[in-house]
């Protein structure tokens, strides 16, 4: 049997690679195996996303609402990201929203992150929270006219905004 | 011995390994395929400053793949200690290794962070411990790319909320001679999760190691992700030692000549290719596992199989070797690690 990829040398490197229970047979000549990755016997990511990611994508560009053309602040363009199915920076996904609750329900079945939640950023949010409900008794008190308790509410403010800009 | 199989592990009679890798990235960086030298170099020391200031300095190594040779970083791989395409990443890509080998944080692979957690035996419970509590050792002086919706952002959509990738390596011998693995294989898709298995030659499975893993990151909470990979790979574990008995029982005989065969092979050969003796290897630890040997320690034949790949065989012979010279090397090494091999 010769090598699938040079399609010269006899092939003596036989595998089997099974994703999701699809089964692909792969012969390769020693040379060209050396090449290869999933001979690398490596621990890393199980397989690769590109078929079923291009699929996801062209799917999504049939029913897309993103604008193709956009560009991220850092230099990527949409159609890029389509291409190559790899972000450029974080500010990407707010950049290409339209699209994305659409593609990361298509890859993972959801699109709402559940789990860990850096602190740093769940201190902020809950800062920011208890910031909105003193706010509204705040205004809740002034339409009332009860200025002592709305003078405490603002030094309450005050005190909780001084400590999220230390976060 | 490789460090990281240090200590004792659960269901190590069938799960070589756990592993978890949590992606990572910094808010105000381009990912690491966009980003300049000097941006890399400022992501590089941002986490060797966290690392510094919030864990003890002795702890961990620290290397840059530009400063290490081609042995070396195939080795680093072939222990999975770094991923290859870390050790690909000659520009800005480098690594924190702690001490026991268990942990890693790779820098600027595909994302900013990568951090690795490996321990022998089944311990999703333990290895997200130990990864969560080094995340947010880092957080401490790290701004995290992080989004209310989406979770944890990353370079790839396929990593993105808890960029958690969580596997288990497994020897499954047994299922895989009945043909009873294809089936596991297909209902594991169902759920969410991935199977890869390596084959050697004549499409005969090389070394039965089967590597298990979730399939999507985002949408459930990492305790989920763990437990339910936990629960089948319990299940698997239960459905190989069944198959082991069954076939101890009724083909006693075989399984043994199975055994013994590459004992005498591996005992004796002068040439050998790693893929060739991965399988031997694979049979005598089955031969271990199943108390036909019970002068070999199965776990330094897991070790072994790791020892006599290309790179770490030639590392170890200390001088760069042909392709012929390296078979004939790994048969010795392979030899006298048998013969000093006593439990
Ligand atoms: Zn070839
Ligand atoms: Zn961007």
């Amino acid at each position: 049997m010769l090598c699938q990829v040079c399609g010269k040398n006899d092939a003596t490197v036989h595998f089997t690679k099974i994703i999701n229970g699809n089964i692909e047979e792969i012969h390769l000549c020693s040379s060209c195996a050396k090449e290869n990755k999933d001979l690398e016997f490596s621990f890393d990511f199980p397989f690769s996303f590109q078929k079923l990611f291009t699929g996801l994508i062209d799917s999504v560009q049939d029913k897309g609402v993103q604008e193709k053309d956009i560009t991220c602040e850092c230099g990527l363009t949409y159609k890029e990201f389509l291409e190559s199915g790899k972000f450029g920076c974080a500010k990407c996904y707010d950049t290409f929203r339209g699209d994305m609750d659409s593609l990361l329900k298509g890859i993972h079945g959801h699109n709402r992150h559940e789990g860990k939640i850096p602190s740093g950023t769940k201190d902020k949010m809950l800062q920011k929270r208890a910031i909105e409900s003193l706010k509204s008794e705040l205004e809740q008190s002034i339409k009332i006219e009860d200025f002592e308790r709305a003078a405490y509410l603002r030094d309450e403010i005050k005190k909780l905004r001084e400590k999220t800009k230390d976060i | 011995m490789i460090k990281w199989l240090g200590g004792v592990g659960k269901e190590e009679d069938v799960v070589v390994s756990t592993r978890l890798r949590l992606a990572r990235n910094m808010a105000n960086y381009k990912f690491p395929e966009f980003m300049t030298e000097e941006e890399g170099e400022l992501v590089t020391s941002e986490v060797l400053n966290s690392v510094r200031d919030n864990a003890e300095d002795s702890l961990y190594r620290f290397y840059r793949i530009k400063d290490l040779s081609d042995i070396e970083k195939k080795v680093f791989v072939e222990e999975h200690l770094i991923s290859p395409n870390l050790s690909e990443r000659t520009a800005n890509g480098s690594f924190l290794i702690s001490n026991d080998e268990k942990s890693t944080i790779m820098i600027n692979e595909e994302d900013h962070i990568r951090i690795q957690v490996l321990l022998p035996g089944l311990d999703f419970n333990h290895g997200w411990e130990v990864s969560s509590r080094l995340d947010d050792l880092l957080e401490k002086e790290i701004e995290y790319a992080y989004h209310e919706q989406f979770g944890y952002l990353t370079a790839c959509p396929t990593n993105a909320g808890t960029g958690l990738r969580a596997s288990a390596m497994l020897h499954l011998p047994c299922l895989a001679m009945t043909g009873h693995l294809n089936s596991i294989i297909e209902g594991l898709g169902k759920i969410g999760l991935t199977a890869r298995g390596l084959y050697g030659e004549g499409s005969k499975v090389s070394g039965y190691l089967f590597q298990i893993s979730n399939q999507t990151t985002l949408g459930e909470t990492e305790e989920d992700i763990i437990k339910k990979l936990n629960k089948v790979v319990l299940q698997i574990v239960s459905r190989e030692r069944s198959t082991r008995v069954f076939m101890l029982d009724k083909k006693h005989t075989e399984i043994e000549d199975k055994v013994f065969r590459s004992l005498g092979i591996l005992n004796y050969s002068r040439i050998i290719s790693s893929a060739e003796a991965m399988n031997h290897l694979s049979n005598i630890k089955l031969g271990c596992d199943l108390g036909l040997i019970d002068d070999i320690n199965s776990k330094k034949i897991v070790s072994l199989m790791m020892d006599i790949q290309p790179a770490s065989i030639q590392k170890s012979s200390n001088t760069s070797m042909s392709e012929e010279e390296r078979d004939v090397y790994r048969a010795q090494v392979i030899r006298n690690n048998l013969i000093n091999m006593e439990v």
